[in-house]
């Protein structure tokens, strides 16, 4: 497990488009370096990124050995109803990690 | 005569420029700024929440967490503006990060947590974090005198191979140019921070040794008096400075 | 030739390579972009990239791409980066729960060059915007 920091309004009106923000703990190792020893640092990065609401998609991305370390992702959701908006990543080593905000819409 | 007046005042208006503390965020680029002043984008946040975990957990079982004898992060709002602080029983100051492994190893029975540990950066910036917006406020004079004077001394001492001393660049030639980096002023108000360079969380000592490998000296043993000392030196300088932390610098 | 001439010529030779940081071919970014979006035409105007110009650490730069135009009418956004070993930065394709079709991330940039977002339509035509921008060198590495 990494550690996320998601920001998500708990709450909104209908039909409003909401920002969705994301921080994931992570060093984005490129492939590209080498260690002290002159041996090449293998790539581990996050390389897929996926968000719902209510099993609807947001937006679905693709991360390559140029996004940042500890990667931050900025972008909207439109708000039709109350429910769940999760966020699905997965590494180089197959790991997936799911975190999942509720949202109330008035 | 006009001009003379002219140029007279503007050496006067440099001078007290160079005078006053100015904090290195003032000199990042807008992005740089940017990146510090929203929580929410900030990447020093997910070090500041490593804290907050680690501040409610016991790091011995059935042992006592921080938060058990603190209470809220929040009750230690100011703390970290006023370290180095002088520890009476111990008869000289310590640094956070000494103060935060005093208290696991006397307190809560627990191993030190390694220097750069996410860990104890982690706890620092919970900690310093609380002090955001706050002026530094370390003590400088009594007992805390003659180790802010040892500051002093090696902050003006050349060092290194390349036989200069920090105040050569970060007092004398701060605002001017080094390859394309701005040279700082070198205040300590926003540690642990998150570098750009780093693409990590440091604390100010990592800082010093990249600073002292910079001049081709050898760095100080983390933990040794002079880092202290200089820690101390730069405090009672940033007088006037508020902390940042989790502050973000290029 | 002599011993120190040819050392004199071969460190001339090599130490470019080592220092140029490896940056992909313009066969490598167009090839990239046409594994991303095909062989339509890329027509300038509707995306806007908001990028800083002077780069002060390319470990993270900034980056906001968005395109005028309603979420239904955008498939994805694509950026790339052509100065870079590897040209693209991301892909992001937009679904029915988009609010706005827009997004914002932190890249790395290897040296100075053009980034390049692409807006990727639901009937397959795409939209560009591109931004030359300068990477300055940090004096003090650790």
């Amino acid at each position: 497990m990494v550690r996320v920091l998601i920001n998500v309004p708990k709450t909104a009106r209908r039909g409003e488009v909401i920002e969705l923000k994301v921080l994931i703990s992570h060093p984005m190792e490129t492939g590209q370096r080498r260690n002290d020893m002159g041996q090449p640092i293998p790539r581990d990065i996050i390389h897929s990124f996926r968000c719902t609401y209510n099993n609807e998609l947001v937006l679905d991305a693709d991360f390559y050995p140029a996004i940042s370390a500890n990667p931050f992702l900025s972008f909207t959701a439109l708000a039709e109803e109350s429910g769940q908006i999760v966020m699905t990543f997965t590494d180089d080593h197959g790991v997936e990690q799911t975190e999942s905000r509720a949202i109330t819409v008035a | 005569m006009k001009g003379w007046l002219a140029l007279a005042a503007l050496i006067l208006v440099h001078a007290a420029q160079a005078a006053e503390p100015h904090s290195g965020y003032q000199d990042a680029s807008p992005a740089t700024r940017a990146m510090q002043d929203n929580d929410s984008e900030n990447p020093g946040f997910l070090w500041v929440q490593q804290g907050e975990s680690l501040w409610s957990t016991a790091p011995q079982p059935g042992g006592q967490s921080c938060a058990d004898c603190h209470g809220a992060p929040a009750t230690l709002r100011g703390a970290a503006a006023r370290y180095p602080a002088f520890d009476a029983g111990l008869k000289r100051p310590v640094t956070l990060e000494q103060r935060v492994n005093l208290c696991r190893t006397e307190h809560q029975h627990a191993p030190k947590l390694l220097q750069e540990s996410d860990a104890l950066l982690g706890l620092t910036a919970l900690i310093g974090l609380q002090s955001r917006g706050m002026p530094v406020a370390v003590q400088t004079d009594g007992p805390m005198q003659p180790f802010r004077d040892e500051g002093q001394a090696l902050f003006t001492t050349r060092m290194g191979q390349l036989q200069l001393s920090c105040s050569q660049c970060h007092d004398q030639l701060a605002g001017q140019r080094l390859g394309g980096s701005l040279i700082p002023q070198g205040h300590p108000n926003g540690y642990p921070l998150y570098r750009l360079e780093w693409q990590s969380m440091g604390s100010l000592t990592r800082r010093l040794r990249n600073c002292l490998t910079g001049v081709r000296a050898e760095p100080f043993a983390a933990d040794s008096p002079e880092l202290v000392a200089i820690e101390i030196f730069l405090a009672g300088r940033a007088r006037g400075l508020v902390i940042e932390t989790p502050a973000i610098r290029p | 030739m002599n011993r120190r001439r040819f050392l004199v010529l071969s460190g001339a030779i090599l130490l470019p390579a080592i220092w140029a940081p490896a940056r992909a071919t313009p066969a490598e970014v167009k090839a990239a972009i046409r594994r991303a979006v095909g062989d339509a035409p890329l027509q300038p105007g509707r995306v806007k990239l908001d990028v800083p110009v002077l780069v002060e650490n390319g470990n993270a730069v900034a980056l906001a791409a968005s395109i005028d135009a309603l979420p239904g009418e955008v498939r994805a956004m694509h950026v790339f980066a052509d100065g870079n070993p590897l040209p693209n930065v991301g892909s992001f394709r937009f679904g029915p729960r988009t609010g706005q079709p827009r997004i914002a991330t932190r890249m790395r940039l290897a040296t100075s060059q053009t980034v390049i977002a692409i807006a990727q339509m639901t009937d397959g035509t795409c939209f560009t915007d591109s931004v030359d921008l300068l990477v300055t060198l940090a004096a003090c590495l650790e």
